[in-house]
């Protein structure tokens, strides 16, 4: 398992997403009310970019007629069928037995403890003043 | 554990499809309100400012049920120079025809001139958007092929538009709703059958409309979600009034397509009607034969929304009383029910059939060499 520096957190306010390709995988990076979570950017069902849908909350009733709206801004809906995942754990809501979308752990980090490890630095130049937003796959 | 810094890149572009197919449920649609003027006569264009358009459906502004996202289409299907979902050539191209190798787009526009009161205005509507569907898309890519939009409550006028239309290349068939003011058997749509026979075109009976009447056999449900089941149960009277009408065996020649509104149910419908026919058959002496032979012999069906079983056994067991001849491909694009062409018929398909069912059956059917 490796980490990888997403951006700094001042670039991914809450409430914003980041889309970027990781050894090959579409993932995206959240920022929900100040946590971090990452998904893979590819729908289980038939393969549309997942995580380009918007942000909803989750309904759920215990009878007809009495409606809990719950998760705010914390379920993503598929852009193409409208298949809704939890962006915490990447379970379906519609038929979570066959369906999951991979979610990646992410989370901050000071810049100082990202620079002392060994890195590949590409485009993201690390302030060890700043703090970074880190995914582990 | 190791660190390492990536950029930012666009998201990775969807799964692609190296088969050739052919897609037979493509809607395009108006960039702008008035992009058909240039195709209408003053009169009709004065009289759109002046008055408007009048459904059959009362009190109707757009669709009765909500549609689940926007224009009822998939969010990553807006075109980037602007406009609704469907709207841009290029962007088609870019999105539906080059990725999925599409040979062969069967154009299907809605929210055309179909269905409305005044019958000389959706005359003229259904004309001008015919028009529109060569200048603005088959003539600029010859992949893509119209359906004829006729004003089908007067079936003399929507007779008279299939003949214009008749020998040109740019229409590989007639489209009609299942929805319209009668069932689709009666009489009054006798003269598109004609002229359709006559013509050699398929009629294609998309899902929609709105006729005045409810769009359940049990009245006005409460969700969307009835209402898109809704469609199968609309097809299925449409299509028990047209065989048992007599239009098939009047018009033995005709073609028809059921578009969007699956294909699972056909095989009990038909053996329902068969049943029905053998016990009622002096009511209806006109239809010579078992009701399955009329829709074995003159109905194809595009596949979305492909039907979808926990076992695709029971898939194959349906697909194979209907045909593997018999299915054409459709994605519906770019609305949001959209199948993808990599991901719908399972594993266990024989090449032949494969093949059929993509590309083969809708060359066959559309005369597309």
């Amino acid at each position: 398992m490796a980490r990888h520096v997403i951006a700094p957190v001042d670039e991914l306010p809450p409430g914003t997403r980041k889309f970027l390709e990781i050894d090959g995988r579409p993932i995206a990076i959240f920022n929900i009310k100040g946590e971090y979570f990452g998904l893979m950017n590819r729908c289980p069902h038939q393969g549309a970019a997942l995580c380009e849908g918007p942000l909803i909350g989750l309904a759920q009733s215990s009878n007809p007629g009495e409606i809990e709206y719950t998760k705010l801004g914390e379920i993503i809906r598929c852009p193409w069928h409208g298949w809704e995942f939890d962006i915490r754990t990447g379970q379906s809501y519609c038929d979570p037995r066959r369906f999951r979308v991979k979610a990646y752990p992410a989370h901050v980090e000071p810049g100082a403890s990202v620079v002392k490890g060994p890195y590949v630095a590409e485009t993201v130049t690390v302030k060890v003043e700043s703090d970074y937003v880190v995914v582990e796959l | 554990m190791n660190i390492q810094f990536r950029e930012n890149q666009e998201a990775a572009s969807p799964l692609t499809v190296k088969t050739a197919i052919a897609d037979c449920d493509i809607h395009p649609a108006r960039a702008t309100r008035t992009e058909l003027y240039p195709y209408l006569a003053k009169r009709w264009q004065h009289h759109l400012e002046i008055y408007g358009v009048h459904a059959y459906q009362g009190m109707m502004e757009g669709p009765p049920y909500p549609k689940a996202q926007p224009n009822a289409s998939r969010r990553d299907a807006y075109p980037p120079e602007g406009g609704p979902q469907g709207s841009s050539l290029a962007f088609m191209q870019k999105q539906l025809l080059d990725p999925n190798n599409v040979q062969l787009g069967v154009l299907n526009p809605l929210n055309t001139g179909q269905g409305i009161r005044n019958h000389e205005l959706s005359a003229a509507l259904c004309s001008a958007i015919n028009d529109w569907q060569i200048d603005k898309w088959t003539s600029k890519d010859k992949r893509l092929k119209a359906s004829i939009v006729v004003g089908n409550e007067d079936g003399l006028s929507a007779a008279a538009e299939i003949r214009e239309r008749a020998g040109d290349k740019n229409f590989v068939q007639v489209l009609l709703l299942s929805r319209n003011v009668e069932p689709l058997g009666q009489r009054r749509y006798w003269p598109i059958y004609q002229a359709a026979e006559e013509a050699g075109l398929p009629v294609g009976v998309h899902a929609f409309g709105f006729g005045g009447n409810p769009i359940t056999p049990s009245g006005w449900p409460s969700y969307y979600i009835e209402e898109m089941v809704g469609h199968s149960q609309c097809q299925q009277s449409a299509l028990a009034s047209l065989v048992l009408e007599g239009v098939f065996e009047r018009f033995p020649k005709l073609k028809m397509v059921m578009i969007e509104a699956g294909f699972g149910w056909a095989p009990s419908l038909a053996w329902r009607l068969d049943k029905a026919w053998q016990r009622l058959r002096s009511e209806v002496p006109h239809v010579k034969r078992p009701p399955s032979e009329y829709i074995r012999e003159q109905v194809w069906w595009t596949t979305q929304p492909m039907e979808d079983p926990e076992s695709r056994e029971d898939l194959f067991d349906v697909i194979k009383w209907i045909g593997w001849d018999r299915l054409l491909f459709a994605t519906d694009y770019p609305h949001w029910d959209y199948d993808e062409p990599s991901r719908v018929l399972p594993a266990g398909v024989s090449e032949a059939n494969r093949e059929a069912f993509y590309l083969g059956n809708a060359k066959k059917l559309y005369g597309i060499n």
